[in-house]
């Protein structure tokens, strides 16, 4: 018996040799060396990076950004460069970069100076946090939360976010090019919007400053105002 | 006591499968005509094209753009109106090894039905069996969107007497029956030939030019000559790392990325142990001497040292800390650049695309979280992409050709998928 445990412990140190020097001559084994390709555009931790129509993945919700990653995945929602790179990435393994990303807490921006007028902004704010019944638009924060923090698992925060990003993608849904599961209710939403309204909203959004405490908030905190795909009940 | 020497070998156990790049894959029974021909429909990667972006399996509508229009797949699923409900298995072998429909009608060749008439029937009728078995998906075939003149379909006579070879695989009694299983799967029911052989103006490839490598239209990706050593010719690699290659998308030679992670992640990471290294064995075997590297660049001296030169400053700065300041990589994860062929072959199209667009090898059973390249597009000017390339296509001892900042600038625009 003893013999045989003496065999099994040099074997093991001897494997265990074998392991640390393949480790010294390999990437780490971390997700952050798996997401170096999202770096460029994202940043390290996800914060957002100069160019102003790549947005910030950190502390978003796993679930909100894993649907995204499958959604550019299959094609549903179009941007060739991301496309691109998840077409041949299993899903489980773009639920660990969500988990990822959605993990990381690096600082937020400070709200940039904006060159929006005081009118726009006001419609801007109109539009956040009290919708416009007679166009049947509702409040922002009636799905992204009072504080417009998101919700859990698949509703986003919309601060921290820059006008150019916000206005590219409610663009993108009143022309198409962005979908989400059925019912698709940003793509309602946004078919209402005027492109001033879109640029209002993107403004104030971009202009008003996050809480301190910018997490998401649990799932079911609240009752959405209508039925969506990407947060089922 | 004896506990825990169970828990070392435990651990033991651990570590050795955890090392393990891929698990054994055997081939399925020769008695079950089913898996058998879905594993058969793998080799073939039926799916890549008969499976349109979310939609259902085998119902085909995948839109595929070519030089003359776009063609769209059909539904290959057995429902009698749309499908193949109605075929016969004698249809099927008909249609893979003619390329004709039950009617005698024509089909295009972007069905690979020049490579797929070397099935035998035996496999043919494996695949017919497997169709027949899933569900049916009442689905319409959409409509070919050609230009004239291509729209006419009696134009496919002609490219067929030019370039259609019908016949089934005729073994080479020369080589080993692994060889020949490898030409088997390479040339019939892998179709590699459709991408890795230039295509001419009309869309086709003649017999003497097989596997020499070619641009693949609409796509720009090179797809680099299976013969030729200074390309993707696998003379001097080990079978390891060919097999590694196509089981798990990263070697310790290389990576793929673009259309050759698509067939990895669709076709290849499914086949057995056995008949992958068929195909390594055969594709080893058909490397050819290399030809004489090709004659210094286009561009002048003076213009290519300065370029070379803030190469090595973008290298240093971008790239150095995952592949090494010798282009040595930490294979097979972050790849090698030094004595790397796919950098530096004659065509570039592939590095500058990689650089511009990154890219991550296909998610595979043996390689499940894999690591990826950053697109540099957005950080890098047409001027420093051109500079970085020409860096690593000549440095450490690679004998590439520097490149222009234009070609970088022209490769920008081409599509992504």
């Amino acid at each position: 018996m003893f013999s045989r445990c003496a065999v099994s412990i040099v074997l093991y140190l001897a494997a265990c040799d074998f392991a640390t020097a393949q480790a010294a001559n390999q990437p780490p084994d971390t997700m952050a060396a798996r997401v170096e390709a999202c770096t460029p555009c994202h940043g390290n931790k996800g914060e957002g990076t100069s160019d102003v129509y790549f947005p910030r993945l950190a502390g978003k919700p796993a679930g909100y950004l894993y649907n995204q990653l499958l959604a550019f995945k299959s094609g549903r929602r179009k941007y060739p460069p991301m496309n691109y790179l998840l077409e041949f990435l299993t899903d489980p393994y773009l639920q660990q970069m969500a988990d990822y990303f959605a993990d990381q807490h690096p600082a937020l921006p400070p709200v940039a100076a904006t060159d929006a007028s005081q009118e726009v902004l006001q419609r801007g704010q109109s539009l956040v946090t009290r919708g416009d019944p007679q166009r049947q638009i509702p409040a922002c924060g009636s799905c992204h939360g009072p504080a417009l923090t998101g919700m859990e698992p698949g509703i986003p925060g919309l601060l921290g976010l820059r006008p150019n990003y916000i206005s590219a993608q409610l663009g993108a849904w009143r022309y198409g090019t962005r979908t989400a599961k059925a019912p698709d209710c940003m793509q309602q939403v946004a078919a209402r919007l005027t492109e001033e309204d879109v640029t209002a909203v993107a403004a104030w959004l971009a202009n008003h400053p996050a809480p301190v405490n910018a997490a998401p908030a649990p799932k079911g905190t609240y009752v959405l105002p209508f039925a969506c795909g990407s947060e089922p009940d | 006591m004896p506990s825990r020497s169970r828990i070392l070998a435990a651990l033991l156990l651990s570590v050795f499968v955890g090392s393990a790049q891929a698990q054994q894959k055997a081939s399925p029974p020769s008695d079950n005509i089913v898996a058998r021909g879905e594993y058969l429909a793998r080799a073939g990667d039926c799916i890549a094209c008969h499976t349109a972006p979310e939609g259902r399996t085998f119902a085909g509508g995948r839109a595929m753009p070519t030089p003359f229009g776009t063609l769209y797949s059909s539904n290959i699923t057995p429902d009698r109106e749309t499908g193949i409900g109605k075929w016969t298995a004698e249809d099927f072998y008909k249609a893979m090894h003619t390329g004709r429909f039950p009617d005698g009608g024509l089909m295009y060749p972007a069905m690979p039905f020049a490579s797929y008439t070397k099935v035998t029937r035996a496999d043919s009728e494996a695949i017919f069996a497997y169709l027949k078995s899933i569900p049916p998906v009442n689905q319409r075939n959409r409509e070919h969107d050609l230009r004239f003149p291509y729209s006419n379909r009696q134009l496919i006579l002609g490219w067929r007497t030019l370039f259609f070879n019908e016949g089934e695989f005729k073994p080479d009694p020369t080589k080993s029956a692994e060889w020949n299983r490898g030409a088997y799967l390479v040339e019939g029911l892998g179709h590699c030939g459709m991408c890795h052989s230039p295509i001419n103006a009309l869309g086709g490839t003649s017999q003497s030019d097989a596997f020499k490598g070619g641009l693949i239209p609409m796509q720009n990706w090179y797809a680099p000559s299976l013969t030729s050593n200074r390309e993707a010719g696998l003379g001097d690699w080990s079978i390891k790392d060919i097999t590694d290659l196509l089981q798990t998308g990263v070697s310790a030679r290389g990576v793929v990325y673009g259309p050759m992670a698509e067939v990895v992640h669709n076709s290849l990471q499914y086949l057995s142990d056995e008949d992958t290294r068929a195909m390594a064995v055969y594709l080893k075997g058909i490397s050819e001497p290399s030809p004489p590297p090709p004659a210094s660049s286009a561009l002048p001296t003076t213009e290519s040292s300065l370029l070379i030169s803030l190469g090595k400053t973008v290298y240093d700065k971008n790239c150095a800390s995952c592949h090494g300041a010798q282009g040595e990589g930490k294979p097979p994860h972050w790849p090698p650049l030094a004595n790397n062929q796919s950098i530096e072959m004659q065509s570039a199209v592939n590095p500058i695309r990689m650089v511009l667009n990154g890219g991550y090898p296909p998610g595979t059973e043996g390689n499940p979280m894999p690591y990826g390249m950053p697109p540099f597009a957005g950080l890098l000017s047409d001027n420093e992409i051109a500079a970085v390339v020409s860096y690593i296509r000549t440095a450490w001892g690679n004998r590439g050709t520097p490149v222009s900042a234009r070609e970088a600038n022209e490769l920008r625009s081409a599509p992504l998928n």
